[in-house]
């Protein structure tokens, strides 16, 4: 057997009594393992990176240490492949036994591991997918948003195009949790404001050929368009919409996802796109500069709506440890400071609803050559109804 | 839905269906004709959509033209890559079974993806309609038809002609049909078989990074793209008859109508609907439509 030399047996013993004699009691908590569960590959991966950066940057700014606790990060790339999110989620609880999980972009993973997470009692913050279920049926103590649901975009874009005066609206999206729950937060806020609904057009998530549904949008004659895409998507239906001579008859209107990310593809084709959501390009308040500043220091990149979420979930983080000590395991006290805090957002302050999901103001902004420039507040400090919750 | 739209949605139904077409053109050849199973057909066609959109800020400073020098361009690049493709990997899978080309071609997805990511990022990324084509046809008070759909309907037109002329009415046609019917028997009959599939490969490849470039303005650039047309272009080659050209146009139309015209009269079950044609073609004619 090989011996250790007595010189390291010594120095240990050293730092070992160095770090019981000035130690706090987080430190002697060790360090603080948090578990990345993001998409490293796939249509999502630059989100998931933004996502990981914005969470840095929080922490890099507390000097590396939150609530006292040295960071540990373990990384799993979720692939947004739900059919092994259960596996995946597993390997972050189970094997590395880390103490909170950050995940993910993508609804149907999220939702395998709002179970995963609600099963072990894990604390899980989730910083995009805005399915309803994470913060309604699926709801738990220890489960918490720092992004939106779904329903929230849309709905206030219902009040916005009902307001415009709007009363016939076509509906068009995947047919896919995030395009149905968007389209029925819509479908309430447009018709509780006096709007109908004539027609939800939609396509098997994730295909792209539009050009039969943009002709039956001709020939319906709508007031004006509601749509839910994103990314790749996003970029085809602009530019699909425009081609097809329906921009200049018939005003497009979305949640942001259709132009955030994807203007420098769409080009002059997205000019002038009204759309909602809880973050824009120029909010111009000291927050959200110093943010962007800090954020395009570090990363050499410009920050969106994805940074700003995983720089929140950091904060949220922050506030719930820092409340239970360090303790990651008094999931009542961590959960009981979040919701008494106003968490100082990049996107504006907001609160959390009883059901663990942001109440926030949502933008309306507008397509201005490649930047989604704010024209109001839609709704302010608006709350996702959280169906179904029961905790 | 009145007579004029329902001219409009066939006018759609035919032009998907020759999009289709042209995206699995290069997979009719290497599937299809040269029998090997290629997953890896989606990653060349996303390639050729990156070279159309990463070729474009050189080309217009070094040679000018536009769309459609990088077109060139991207094709003699995509026939070298085909060639080594071949050379250094599918040379050695003519005699295995199909499974091991299934895992090789899988890998070669994951590489390129890979690679996709290294060299141009995650995101999303749009090329411009060449200006001589960027123009609007009115259809009716309300619709306009992008003139570069008909540019893209008729180059594929064009290209199945010449691809069925070529193989059906050509020496070189029938040397490659032999090769795939008894690769011993051609050559010893003096035909260098080797180069020959080396050469019949790399058009297959070039062709579907062909698809790529040419379907990347109207598509745009994202990473997964290919992905999502693979599928549909295996339904194609083999609901139309694995090796028949005319099967793939036929069942490439056949999917545009389905499509096009299921995504209106059944939206619910319209994800299905091109799979259930294909059950049904194949409970019918199990070797799809034309047997080769």
């Amino acid at each position: 057997m090989k011996r250790t030399p007595p010189g390291v047996v010594a120095l240990c013993m050293m730092i070992a009594l160095l770090g019981t004699s000035s130690s706090t009691w987080a430190d002697s908590l060790g360090k603080l393992k948090v578990g990345f569960m993001l998409p490293a590959t796939g249509t999502f991966a630059s989100l998931g990176t933004a996502i990981e950066n914005g969470f840095r940057l929080y922490v890099n700014e507390q000097g590396g240490k939150i609530a006292g606790r040295e960071i540990e990060y373990v990384s799993v790339d979720d692939e947004s492949d739900p059919s092994k999110a259960t596996d995946n989620v597993n390997k972050l609880i189970k094997r590395d036994n880390v103490d909170v999980i950050i995940g993910t972009v993508h609804s149907g993973v999220a939702m395998a591991m709002a179970k995963a997470a609600k099963e072990s009692g894990t604390l899980l913050i989730v910083p995009n997918a805005g399915a309803a279920a994470v913060t309604g049926p699926m709801c738990a103590t220890n489960i918490f948003r720092s992004s939106f649901s779904n329903w929230q975009a849309g709905y206030a874009m219902g009040e916005v195009a009902a307001k415009k005066g709007h009363k016939k609206i076509a509906t068009i999206t995947w047919k896919y949790a995030a395009g149905d729950e968007t389209i029925k937060g819509f479908k309430e806020g447009f018709e509780q404001n006096g709007g109908t609904v004539i027609k939800d057009l939609n396509l098997p998530f994730p295909n792209v050929e539009f050009q039969a549904l943009l002709t039956d949008i001709a020939a319906l004659k709508p007031d004006a368009v509601f749509t839910f895409f994103a990314g790749g998507g996003a970029v085809k239906f602009v530019k699909d919409y425009a081609a097809a001579g329906l921009k200049k008859k018939i005003p497009l209107y979305a949640t942001g996802f259709l132009t955030d990310g994807t203007l420098d593809a769409q080009g002059a084709d997205a000019e002038g796109i009204l759309t909602t959501l809880h973050y824009a390009d120029n909010l111009n308040t000291k927050r959200d500069q110093s943010f962007r500043l800090a954020y395009a220091k570090t990363f050499k990149l410009q920050p969106d709506v994805y940074a700003v979420q995983g720089y929140d979930a950091a904060q949220m983080l922050g506030i719930g440890l820092n409340a239970t000590k360090g303790d990651a395991k008094n999931i009542n006290g961590f959960s009981q400071a979040l919701l008494a805090t106003k968490i100082d957002s990049p996107r504006g302050p907001f609160t959390l609803s009883s059901s663990h999901n942001p109440v926030q103001d949502i933008y309306l902004r507008k397509v201005v050559g490649k930047e989604n420039v704010v024209e109001g507040i839609a709704h302010k400090a608006l709350s996702d109804p959280g169906l179904g919750c029961k905790m | 839905m009145d007579f004029a739209t329902f001219l409009i949605q066939c006018l759609n139904a035919l032009q998907y269906g020759l999009l289709l077409f042209l995206i699995s053109s290069g997979l009719t050849l290497i599937f299809g004709i040269m029998g090997v199973i290629n997953l890896a057909h989606g990653s060349f066609y996303m390639i050729g959509a990156y070279m159309a959109y990463a070729l474009a800020p050189f080309v217009s400073a070094s040679f000018g033209g536009e769309f459609f020098s990088v077109l060139v361009l991207g094709l003699v690049l995509s026939v070298i890559l085909g060639y080594l493709l071949e050379w250094l990997f599918f040379s050695y899978l003519y005699k295995r079974e199909h499974l091991q080309q299934v895992l090789m071609t899988y890998g070669l997805i994951l590489v390129f993806e890979e690679l996709r990511s290294l060299l141009i990022g995650d995101d999303v990324h749009g090329v411009n309609i060449p200006p001589i084509l960027d123009v609007s046809i009115p259809l009716n008070d309300m619709m306009t038809y992008p003139l570069y759909r008909v540019f893209i309907s008729s180059v594929c037109l064009l290209l199945c002609i010449g691809m069925w002329f070529v193989f059906t009415r050509t020496r070189l046609g029938m040397m490659i049909r032999a090769g795939s019917t008894n690769r011993e028997m051609v050559q010893s009959l003096g035909i260098d078989i080797t180069l020959l599939y080396r050469v019949v490969f790399a058009a297959g490849v070039a062709l579907a990074a062909f698809a790529g470039m040419i379907s990347a303005p109207i598509s745009s650039v994202y990473p997964g793209m290919g992905d999502g047309v693979l599928i549909v272009c295996f339904v194609v080659v083999i609901i139309g008859g694995v090796g028949s050209i005319k099967g793939a146009m036929m069942a490439a139309l056949l999917i545009g109508l389905v499509d096009t015209f299921g995504k209106l009269l059944l939206p619910q079950v319209a994800g299905v609907l091109v799979y259930v044609l294909m059950a049904l073609i194949l409970l019918w004619r199990p070797r799809g439509l034309f047997k080769v």
